[in-house]
């Protein structure tokens, strides 16, 4: 009896984990795994040709006119992930601070903070992209009405200004995210040791760099290695924003797009090129993945277990 | 805390501590419009005529001229969008939870070989971004010739959501205490009696969690029908406001409501159910 009940307790584990196990299996491992392979191989449309060895790595690296648009979406993405860095991170940390002393209305102030950030990123594309309109923007028309006038341009029409344009409505929509938590982290902080710091120093400057700061680090490991995964996969704000070409010029080009153009082709690059797009996807996830693992141990290592 | 709060300002002297709180409420107020001002401005539009919007962008409309939202509800596709939408994610969020919870309910309830392996499985692709593994899975769905389906979409998803939904419900389910599974066991229940009748009942707060984590990402995206989909009839509100937008790109009155009229379930639901929502989405970032 005792070795039937086991059996059946077996069959029943199995059925509650292999469907689970399935999708995952199908839908993520196998992808990611094939995308290595797929880089490998010469493609013509959907249809996988020779093996030809590193070549697509090769050409998207080496060979113009892919090796200088490899280079401007990189430096692009570069831009765009130290940019974040301050505008949503270190206003994150700032508006948590503020929002950690729960001075009156701070219920309020939190749940403004993040509402855009359950928006749709193409909901916070195209308004911005309406408040940027040369003419008729908000953006201009405030510029305008204060007196600012000469200040006024076409923001997303220039390569000067389109990228910092979409950078500043990414921030708007996703600063709520990096704010909370570290608010969760600030509120996790012991009210011993705040206690402890009010005895020995009045100076708000040195209990943030001394004490809050040290002591929010497990959020700050999370919240920088986030940024640095969602700026090096950035697509939706740019593709409505500049367009799959990152227009103008390439000024808004990163390697999402430039990912997602070389795979799939557009208007004006004709060709789709599976190989091509698989050796970028590869270079890309092995450049996240490393840089993510080395930013993630050396933050774990300055983190103080409470 | 409040009270220790106030010793401090004793000693600092009141007017210092005005001071310093009084420029962090001035941050937090000043950043509060700016979060808001941008909605309120997308919603005072929805109600404006285009040559309003161009004239008096901030002014406050007439709120009884909704000939925008008729135009919508009239020419475009944006209902069958909507409906789309609810379908993909609902259908999605349905599957998430059930094998989610299939799967940390064995994971966490028993002890078996590899369970930890398998645990570990699930988390690896918590972290794998799954955009860059697109062409594959491209290729995955024409050989399943689901492309131009939204089953491909609700396969994605579900796969995307089981490991922070695996994650967060098994490190629940291990927390509850064995007492009342141990005594049905002995008055003989069934293992999916017990299952079924007795723990699921408990880990609906986990589950609540696990799915606002997953709806809102659900519900926004857009990557994969851009890639997935094609015909128009089956485009979920996202992919379908990109047609729209190119559409309807010199009447800002009916671009106004267009975004607005998308945007209000999620921004309703989130004013309702703001504290689930923060803890649902920041809870695969806070320990």
């Amino acid at each position: 009896m005792p070795q039937f009940r086991m059996t059946g307790r077996g069959l029943w584990i199995t059925a509650l984990i292999v469907p689970p196990l399935c999708f995952v299996a199908l839908f993520i491992v196998y992808p990611i795994i094939s995308a290595f392979a797929y880089a490998f191989f010469d493609w013509q449309g959907l249809k996988r040709l020779d093996f030809v060895g590193l070549e697509n790595f090769h050409t998207v690296l080496f060979v113009e006119p892919y090796r200088s648009w490899t280079l401007n979406a990189f430096k692009n993405n570069i831009i765009v992930f130290f940019a974040l860095m301050v505008l949503q991170n270190g206003l994150g940390f700032i508006l948590a601070y503020a929002l950690w002393r729960e001075l009156p209305g701070a219920r309020f102030h939190r749940i403004a903070v993040f509402l855009p950030v359950v928006l749709s990123t193409i909901i916070v594309a195209y308004l911005f992209k309406l408040f940027y309109h040369p003419l008729f923007g908000v953006v201009n028309i405030s510029l305008k009405s204060i007196g600012l006038g000469e200040w006024a341009q076409p923001w997303l029409g220039q390569s000067g200004t389109a990228l910092w344009s979409i950078i500043a409505a990414q921030a708007w929509h996703m600063v709520g995210f990096p704010t909370l938590v570290f608010l969760a982290g600030m509120q996790r902080i012991p009210s011993e040791i705040l206690d402890a710091v009010r005895m020995e120093t009045e100076s708000e400057w040195v209990k943030i760099t001394k004490i809050v700061w040290p002591l929010v680090a497990p959020s700050a490991t999370i919240v920088f290695t986030l940024l640095f995964v969602g700026a090096f996969n950035w697509f939706e704000l740019p593709y409505i924003m500049g367009g799959l070409d990152g227009s103008p010029f390439g000024s808004t080009d990163v390697l999402g797009l430039y990912f997602y153009r070389t795979a799939f082709g557009n208007v004006s690059a004709g060709q789709q090129d599976f190989g091509l797009g698989s050796a970028l996807a590869v270079l890309i996830f092995i450049f996240i993945a490393a840089i993510a693992a080395v930013i993630t141990t050396r933050l774990r290592a300055r983190e103080i277990q409470l | 805390m409040t009270v220790a709060t106030n010793t401090y300002y004793d000693r600092k002297g009141i007017l210092g501590t005005l001071g310093r709180d009084g420029l962090l409420q001035i941050i937090l107020i000043a950043n509060t419009i700016l979060m808001l001002a941008p909605i309120v401005i997308m919603v005072f539009s929805a109600f404006k005529t285009t040559p309003q919007i161009f004239q008096s962008p901030f002014g406050i409309p007439d709120f009884t001229q909704v000939q925008n939202f008729i135009k919508i509800w009239s020419e475009t596709n944006f209902l069958r969008y909507l409906l789309n939408s609810f379908v993909v994610t609902g259908a999605s969020m349905v599957l998430i939870l059930t094998l989610g919870t299939m799967a940390a309910y064995a994971i966490g309830r028993y002890a078996f070989t590899g369970a930890n392996f398998i645990l570990m499985f699930f988390l690896a692709g918590l972290t794998l971004p799954l955009k860059l593994a697109i062409i594959p899975l491209f290729m995955l769905m024409r050989d399943l010739s689901i492309l131009n389906n939204q089953l491909s979409l609700i396969f994605v998803y579900t796969a995307m959501g089981l490991p922070s939904t695996v994650f967060i419900m098994t490190g629940f389910i291990r927390t509850l205490p064995s007492e009342l599974e141990d005594a049905a066991r002995m008055d003989g229940a069934s293992e999916a009696r017990i299952m079924w009748s007795i723990m699921l009942p408990l880990v609906r707060p986990a589950m609540v969690i696990a799915g606002i984590q997953n709806v809102v990402p659900i519900w926004n995206d857009f990557f994969f029908p851009l890639v997935f989909i094609q015909n128009d009839s089956l485009k979920t509100l996202p992919q379908g406001l990109t047609t729209f937008m190119g559409e309807y790109t010199t009447d800002w009155g009916v671009l106004f409501s267009g975004l607005t009229l998308s945007a209000a379930p999620i921004i309703i639901i989130y004013i309702v159910l703001s504290r689930q929502f923060i803890a649902g989405m920041t809870s695969g970032a806070i320990k």
